[in-house]
């Protein structure tokens, strides 16, 4: 079958892996945490299905986050770094055509928001959203600055690590994902309640980008590597039919 | 023993409170750099099927409103199809995407969906599903986004297949919406509570 990567259901998601609901340590999942068990059900077309964006969406700046918001040439202040990698799953296979939006503070630290309340300055020429579509590798690569670390509302000093939000489709809505991603050597990282709620150090790991200078542009910008791994599609011979099909 | 070398998903992290910036820039304030925000349109005039509108509010442990929440719905299209590449019955609706996003209202926590009334789909081993409409949140203090599903007041769902499968058939009328009128539908959500809305792990 053609078809044979992809033809089954999702493998089983590991909840001891991922985040808990209830994290005390992050106050406001106290009140916004289920408190009774998920329902596992069986997945059906309404979950191995998912949207699917077209390359037509995405606008020549749409993946640089240092022009993509800049006017008059200028560019958005900050230390310059080029963020690629691969969007893959479970079986190590690149997901081609994943819609994948980034979203982060500037290089103070200050997010470009109404509810915002962080007295760093905001920089009129980033915005800091960002978007792209991954190759048919799964490959992607987008420009932007380095993230400030800035402080938060929960104890009475709390502060988050420098991090890009990123926003994940792939080929099933059950496979919509949002995760963080972190910058090698941030002693920021193991004192921050948000990334605490990961239960495992090797879980905390896969979020943290490694600095890879042989893929910096030389006098311009340094380069992390952040790889994406979104859930995993059985396949075998028994089962070549989409459910429900 | 053989290495199996599946890797494991990247771990889920909150959405936090300024999910709009990466995701409805236009609806926070960023203009310019997307034309619109993604999923803000489901239908035009050329969609088939039964225009309706689909609105809610999502509730935390205390009764109050989340302000800073996204919401997306993942729904088929009047025929029982899914505007998607892995769908293998058919051909959906061109006109119809089968995607919303909305961000819940600053000041009242609401959202709210246009689009049409899905058809029927069926389950793993054949039989039918009634209407449903699936739901993906996210919001700050929610560590993984939370899916559910809407069902229709108006629809026989009583041998629905999913639905029947719910050993706490109490619990069931979480996921019914109600009908405020003849094309809207009110899907409350709560979080916590003796109403605590039924979440699934699929």
């Amino acid at each position: 079958m053609s078809n044979r990567k992809s033809a089954g259901g999702f493998f089983m998601r590991d909840t001891n892996w991922h985040p808990a609901a209830l994290t005390p340590q992050y106050k406001t999942s106290v009140v916004r945490a289920p408190r009774r068990a998920l329902l596992s059900m069986p997945q059906t077309m309404s979950e191995v299905t998912g949207p699917v964006f077209g390359h037509n969406i995405i606008g020549d700046l749409d993946n640089d986050l240092t022009l993509n918001y800049s006017q008059d040439g200028n560019s958005a202040i900050g230390p310059r770094i080029i963020v690629y990698g691969r969007v893959i799953d479970e079986n190590g296979h690149g997901i081609p055509g994943a819609l994948v939006e980034v979203w982060q503070a500037n290089a103070g630290g200050r997010y470009r928001h109404a509810k915002e309340g962080y007295v760093a300055p905001l920089d009129p020429n980033f915005g800091g959203c960002g978007r792209f579509i991954t190759d048919e590798d799964g490959g992607y690569e987008f420009r932007t600055i380095q993230p400030g670390p800035y402080p938060w509302p929960n104890r009475a000093n709390d502060w988050r690590p420098a991090h890009i939000h990123f926003s994940v489709f792939g080929d099933g809505f059950a496979q919509r994902l949002i995760t963080q991603m972190y910058f090698e050597g941030d002693p920021m990282i193991w004192q921050c309640p948000i990334v605490d709620t990961i239960p495992t150090p090797e879980g905390i790991e896969t979020l943290i980008a490694t600095l890879d200078m042989a893929a910096t542009i030389p006098m311009d910008a340094r380069a992390y590597r952040f790889d994406i791994v979104l859930r995993g599609r059985r396949a075998t011979l028994f089962e070549n039919r989409m459910e429900g099909a | 023993m053989v290495p199996l070398n599946r890797l494991k998903e990247s771990a889920s992290q909150t959405a936090g409170p300024y999910v709009h910036i990466g995701c409805v820039p236009n609806f926070c304030g960023i203009e310019g750099v997307f034309p619109h925000d993604l999923g803000d349109t489901m239908v035009n005039d050329q969609t088939k099927g039964q225009r309706i509108g689909v609105t809610g509010t999502i509730f935390d442990g205390t009764g109050a409103p989340l302000k800073d929440a996204m919401v997306e719905i993942w729904q088929a299209d009047a025929a029982g199809l899914y505007n998607s590449p892995a769908e293998t019955r058919g051909t959906a609706d061109q006109n119809f995407s089968g995607w919303g996003r909305k961000a819940s209202d600053y000041a009242t926590g609401e959202w709210c969906f246009d689009t049409i009334k899905p058809g029927a789909v069926p389950f793993p081993d054949g039989r039918m599903q009634a209407p449903h409409i699936t739901f993906w949140i996210v919001a700050r203090g929610i560590n993984l986004g939370l899916q559910t599903r809407m069902y229709f007041p108006d629809e026989d769902n009583t041998a629905d297949p999913f639905l029947t499968r719910i050993e706490h058939q109490a619990r069931v009328p979480t996921l019914i919406a109600e009908a405020t009128n003849d094309a809207t539908y009110r899907f409350n959500i709560c979080l916590q509570g003796n109403g605590e809305t039924i979440f699934f792990d699929i």
